[in-house]
């Protein structure tokens, strides 16, 4: 054996080549050019949006171009209290109610639904791509189809009804898509383990099922809600006489012509992100309790 | 009527999952309360199936599932007082070891502060009071089975379902997690049914070792009769340690016959053992592999061999106390001696070394 790794001493010569992997520091040159394709990327993303932040921003003077006169709150003061700019306050209320609304049917149907596609069932191929199906339908021609269909049936279209049922057209594909990745990750084994410690159907559900997908249905909730609240296109033939907030700032872009637009997209665009930011805290929060738990112990 | 002893009897249980093949195919067997049973055989030979039957987690088809003297079939798994230990444990993520341990007592509205008490007292057998708060992925596989056994265990079942515990632990916690599982076994004082794929683990466990194949059973008896007293070629191949051979019978003497096989001329005297043969039929037999003994080719063959099968060596292994030498002594399969390693060492063998095979003649045995 000593002999054997001295002859190789003698052989082997030292190696010229380097490894496949890069050494650290020296990047290679497409890095350089995939960063600035991103950098590009991220300005074309929220550069517009930005622009609209400042110009809210400006004082009564303000217009809406370029450059920037003065700075004040001016304009948010005028969204919540001129008749003139349209029913901001109204809109919003319902655009909030309809989007909380949305979120619960569409958490709890996508939870029964990822229940039930557990097992495969007769005819669950057909059910999953009529459910797939209203995906790829366009959003304006379905709302347009529910407004008709409203009508023809005698009914009053209205955000609660018709554009309710049109806007879970769409986020119940989707969050019944979101629930299947996080059903992936489920072992029946856990419910089966309930039963067979005596629990019963529902304490199965309430006690084991429920809380570990917990942080999925946050995720299921958070989609329903942003994809109702920003919805337009099936809103639009379908909310009836009153107006959710996306639809009335479309119709304040045709006659208001002041930086309240802008400060009415600067306020919609926190709410959006306190949305966000509560879910994804709440699942990190649940995610850390679980491991201060841990290692507490 | 509550179930009050773990004994489990089997009777033309039959589980058909499409309608069309029978997974478990007329089982019948009786387990005794308080016994240690290992189910084995190949993955999808239906022991797994059966387990789940007992267990309340599937319906047979067919046939009759009596614990403790109670015909069981359609009753939830509480009512069976049975208790399954799944495979990789299903140990509920989002609770601590305590609450885990606890949960039976939960759903059946026990107060908290009860239920607790409860599961620290099963904490502390399971020696796992260390550990109590921590969540199972932050358990290593050992501490993650002995909390799936205490929470089986919480509520007092009679019997103890376990599918392949030790499937996902390496090899030398599985061989000190297969003595826990005795122990505690030995401790409660129930029927321990365990299924396993690891021949092993079967006749190290259990009283009674269960050999099915194809959803029927294939043998059921003490883990020694079963390894050393195979019924059939299936079961001797399978729990290993036995060379099988297949010949013709060529004559019948007395009490014993003699076989020959296709390739090799010389016949085989095998004792007879109250089985009824004729001349002409096909019979496999058994011979244990550490009954084999190798003889160089010139040696005096001892009195009382029952055959010198010429042989050359196809490989060795080192087994520690033992040496595993590989022949040619059949065709088409193997047929190894398990030599003593001091006896090997004495006159150590060569790759390609012709050897003659042979045995005393009454430790061959005729199979059905």
């Amino acid at each position: 054996m000593s002999m054997a790794t001295s002859d190789l001493r003698v052989v082997a010569a030292p190696a010229t080549r380097k490894a496949i992997a890069p050494s650290r520091g020296g990047r290679p040159w497409t890095f350089y050019v995939l960063a600035g394709l991103f950098t590009a990327y991220v300005i074309a993303l929220y550069g517009p949006m930005i622009c609209i932040y400042i110009l809210s921003f400006q004082d009564v003077r303000g217009g809406l171009v370029f450059p920037m006169k003065g700075h004040s709150l001016h304009w948010f003061v005028d969204l919540f209290t001129q008749v003139r700019t349209g029913d901001v306050k109204g809109s919003f209320d319902r655009s909030i109610k309809l989007a909380v609304l949305v979120t619960v049917i569409t958490v709890v149907i996508s939870f029964m639904a990822g229940l039930g596609f557990r097992r495969r069932f007769r005819g669950d191929g057909f059910v999953f791509y009529m459910m797939i199906g209203s995906l790829v339908a366009p959003g304006l021609v379905l709302g347009l189809g529910t407004g008709l269909l409203f009508q023809a049936l005698g009914l009053n279209a209205s955000w609660y009804t018709s554009a309710l049922g049109a806007q879970l057209s769409w986020t119940l594909p989707f969050g019944v898509l979101v629930m299947f990745a996080v059903m992936s990750r489920f072992n029946n084994a856990w419910e089966e383990a309930a039963r067979d410690l005596g629990a019963s159907r529902w304490q199965a559900i309430w006690l084991v099922i429920v809380p570990v997908l917990a942080p999925g249905l946050v995720a299921v909730a958070l989609f329903g809600f942003t994809l109702s609240y920003d919805e337009f296109a099936r809103s639009l033939q379908t909310a009836g006489s009153l107006n959710t907030l996306p639809l009335e700032i479309w119709s304040m872009t045709l006659n208001v012509t002041s930086p309240s637009l802008y400060a009415l997209g600067t306020v919609t665009t926190i709410i959006s992100f306190i949305v966000i930011g509560v879910s994804l805290g709440t699942i990190v929060l649940i995610q850390k309790k679980r491991g201060s738990r841990a290692a507490a112990g | 009527m509550k179930i009050e002893r773990g004994d489990i009897e089997l009777a033309g249980v039959c589980k058909s999952f499409d309608g069309v093949t029978n997974v478990v195919d007329g089982v019948n067997l009786k387990i005794e309360d308080g016994a240690y049973c290992c189910f084995i055989g190949p993955s999808g030979c239906g022991k797994t199936t059966i387990l789940r039957m007992i267990a309340g987690h599937e319906d047979p088809s067919a046939g009759e599932i009596v614990i403790g003297g109670q015909n069981v079939v359609g009753l939830p798994p509480v009512e069976r007082r049975t208790a399954m230990m799944f495979q990789s444990y299903a140990l509920f993520p989002h609770l601590t070891v305590r609450d885990n341990i606890a949960f039976a007592l939960r759903v059946r509205g026990m107060s908290k502060t009860e239920r607790l008490k409860a599961a620290d007292a099963m904490i502390e057998k399971v020696r796992l009071t260390k550990f109590a708060d921590r969540l199972p992925s932050h358990l290593s596989g050992g501490q993650q089975q002995r909390v799936a056994l205490a929470r089986a265990a919480i509520t007092g079942p009679k019997v103890l379902l376990l599918d392949e515990p030790l499937s996902a632990l390496d090899e030398q916690l599985r061989v000190q997690m297969r003595q826990e599982l005795r122990r505690m076994q030995r401790e409660l004082g129930i029927t321990f049914i365990h299924v396993t794929h690891t021949q092993l683990e079967a006749i190290a466990l259990a009283d009674l070792v269960v050999v099915m194949d194809n959803g029927r059973i294939k043998q059921a008896g003490p883990a020694r009769e079963v390894y050393a007293q195979p019924l059939d070629r299936y079961v001797a191949e399978f729990m290993g340690g036995q060379n099988v051979l297949s010949g013709r019978v060529e004559k019948v003497n007395g009490a014993t016959f003699t076989l020959v096989q296709p390739v090799q001329g010389a016949g085989i005297e095998v004792p007879l053992q109250a089985r009824k043969i004729s001349v002409g039929d096909s019979v496999d037999i058994a011979v244990r592999r550490d009954d084999v003994e190798l003889m160089r080719p010139d040696a005096q063959l001892p009195p009382g061999r029952a055959a010198a099968l010429s042989a050359r060596v196809l490989a060795i292994e080192y087994q520690g106390a033992f040496v595993k030498v590989m022949l040619d002594a059949i065709p088409d399969d193997e047929f190894v001696a398990y030599v003593p390693e001091k006896t090997f060492f004495s006159d150590p063998l060569n790759v390609g070394d012709v050897v003659l095979a042979t045995w005393v003649a009454d430790r061959a045995r005729a199979l059905a």
